[in-house]
């Protein structure tokens, strides 16, 4: 964040504001622990109230007590819809019934591609990560796919050591090609700094908004690929007073997720 | 490149390899048919103990599918006595395999591996000791993707060799898979065709059971529906076990039916530290000792000896751990989930 003024929220508070406001209502959205979980729970007490939240073990529409710390754990199914199966959400997905899926992983790059499985040759990996998990499946299956992950170069790299999760592939017709269900692919990357959309016609990252404070300069130097620039970027609209009381005395009373900031 | 298995393409569909990774487990039909053929029908009681049911039914070198997913639901009970009867170059088929890879990594039981997810624990951190044997290449890798192995168990489930699905196609996740790619012989879209997984053993962790192995099951049901079908054996342990009327009682609820089963024993606890819905939630603190446990191997080893291999059964392990007492104050947590559970006056 830039260092102007003092702002009433942190990085992470906007992070979440901003993913939530995507979700439409009587939309449906699988989401992992974290700020994804705490973005679909402020949607839900914002504009959202029939969004539909699942986790890919098998809950379905919890009324969350408070955060869960597994996605297959009890707080997943707390009060909800139904306490479903792995293969009734991933079903789910792949009939088209799922509108929204959020990831993150440990590189990323300007197609959306994600990689969370290893660092250095796959036989002899240097760094060895978890996997695909679920996230291969719901990236390739669900109709938009958000991400809400810190940016630095690191992280935005020009070349994967492994795609373990399709974004655009190579580029335009990549997905389609593949075999990937037509219409499906990355929409929106939220991070520290600013919201990054996809570029239609060459579906490489595209910044949207820069957030208040932050420049194009410190978007291009935590990102080690060249980004494109919306025609008409604009600032990010940060927490509204009534989101932060939500989100901090509602969705994250105990601070497992802002307090990470 | 999968030597013993059939990958010429006679089929029509187009088949070629999505992956070079190896198969570790034959999507025979008719050998996994002959094999259910000489299970037994019988009703009979199959009630016995954690330590005859891993030493009757797993044994090294076997493919072992855990039930559960992450901490949860987990027969943790179980894994504890793989490693402490010392089962060695066991198969794990890693679908969302956290706690459980770690016990069994710890152990050093593992040397191959079906990986969607592995050597994490989700929020809660990496295991650094599974890190090191996959960096180190100690375990042979196949990678796929948590739906991929959640359907190859349902392939087997149904009994058929394969499933057709739309995932893990473009990526290095297919291409470090064991899967085909084929064509739809109706609509001639691609597909990865996902071999079916018989694992030898399936030990599935159940909230009641009878004695002849008819199991309920509250809450999500994870992929445990197909794998207690696709697994040649199967051990299931039960928070509880229940009398035969008391499942015919409401057979809504049977999701294992005792056809399935090989073993069942009671272990009241036997999820934790994980997380059994409607019953106690995770132990965070002890789950993070396992974490810090693993540091470096020397403090890893003295953990394992401590916490599973010089104890002699699992309700010793629970009486380490802090008993009575500790598992109380899961049961709040779990039915009090508010902020933190139930306090001492009974406030939630």
């Amino acid at each position: 964040m830039g260092t102007a003024e003092k702002r009433d929220y942190n990085a992470m508070e906007l992070m979440i504001c901003l993913a939530a406001r995507y979700l439409e209502d009587g939309s449906t959205v699988v989401v992992g622990t974290g700020a994804p979980c705490a973005a679909a729970m402020l949607a839900q007490r914002t504009h959202a109230p029939n969004l539909m939240i699942m986790f890919e073990a098998g809950g379905m529409g919890p009324l969350l007590p408070s955060m869960p710390i597994s996605v297959g754990d009890s707080r997943t199914f707390y009060k909800g819809i139904a306490a479903g199966s792995m293969p009734e959400i991933m079903e789910a997905c792949q009939r088209g019934m799922v509108d929204y899926t959020f990831l993150g992983g440990a590189q990323i790059d300007m197609y959306g591609n994600i990689n969370s499985t290893c660092i250095g040759d796959h036989r002899r990996p240097t760094v060895r990560f978890p996997g695909s998990g679920g996230a291969n499946d719901l990236a390739s299956l669900s109709w938009k796919t958000m991400m809400i992950t810190p940016q630095d170069r690191r992280r935005f790299t020009p070349r994967l050591d492994f795609v373990t999760t399709p974004g655009y592939l190579t580029g335009p017709g990549a997905r389609e090609a593949a075999g990937l269900p037509p219409g499906t692919g990355p929409y929106k990357v939220i991070t520290q700094l600013a919201v990054i959309g996809f570029d239609p016609e060459t579906l490489r990252m595209r910044v949207e908004s820069l957030h208040p404070g932050v420049t194009r300069e410190d978007v291009e130097r935590n990102t080690g690929f060249e980004l494109l620039w919306a025609e008409e970027l604009v600032e990010s609209r940060p927490p509204d007073p009534e989101e932060l009381v939500l989100l901090r005395e509602e969705v994250d009373p105990l601070r497992y997720i802002i307090g990470r900031a | 490149m999968r030597e013993g298995f059939n990958t010429q393409d006679d089929s029509g569909l187009g088949a070629q390899p999505l992956g070079d990774g190896q198969l570790f487990m034959s999507p025979d039909v008719d050998a996994a048919r002959e094999f259910f053929r000489g299970k037994s029908r019988r009703m009979e009681p199959k009630l016995t103990t954690v330590s005859e049911a891993v030493a009757r039914f797993v044994h090294d070198g076997d493919y072992i599918g855990v039930g559960g997913f992450g901490a949860n639901r987990i027969p943790t009970a179980l894994l504890h006595e793989v490693v402490r009867q010392g089962r060695k170059r066991l198969g794990l088929s890693g679908h969302t395999a956290t706690h459980d890879c770690q016990i069994l990594m710890a152990g050093h039981c593992v040397d191959r591996c079906d990986v969607a997810y592995v050597v994490g624990l989700e929020a809660r951190g990496l295991s650094r000791h599974s890190r090191r044997a996959f960096e180190e290449g100690r375990v042979a890798v196949t990678e796929w993707s948590n739906a991929a192995l959640a359907w190859r168990y349902k392939a087997a489930a149904m009994g058929v060799p394969f499933l057709p699905a739309r995932v893990m196609l473009g990526t290095d996740t297919g291409g470090r898979s064991a899967a085909m790619e084929i064509r739809c012989p109706f609509t001639g879209i691609r597909l990865a065709a996902l071999p079916a997984l018989y694992p030898d053993v399936a030990l599935v962790h159940v909230h009641r059971a009878d004695p002849y192995g008819n199991c309920q099951i509250e809450g999500i049901m994870i992929s445990d529906h197909d794998l207690a079908r696709a697994g040649r054996r199967v051990i299931v342990s039960a928070e509880r076990i229940i009398s035969n009327a008391e499942i015919r009682r409401e057979p809504t609820r049977t999701v294992i039916p005792y056809y399935c089963v090989d073993a069942v024993v009671e272990v009241p606890y036997g999820s934790y530290p994980g997380n059994m819905p409607y019953e106690y939630y995770s132990d965070e603190e002890h789950l993070q000792e396992w974490l810090r446990a693993e540091e470096d191997p020397e403090t890893l080893a003295a953990f394992v000896r401590r916490y599973i291999l010089d104890t002699p059964d699992f309700p010793a392990y629970l009486e380490l751990c802090g008993g009575i007492r500790r598992l109380q104050r899961l049961r709040w947590l779990e039915h009090f989930p508010g902020r933190g559970g139930l306090d001492r006056r009974g406030n939630c």
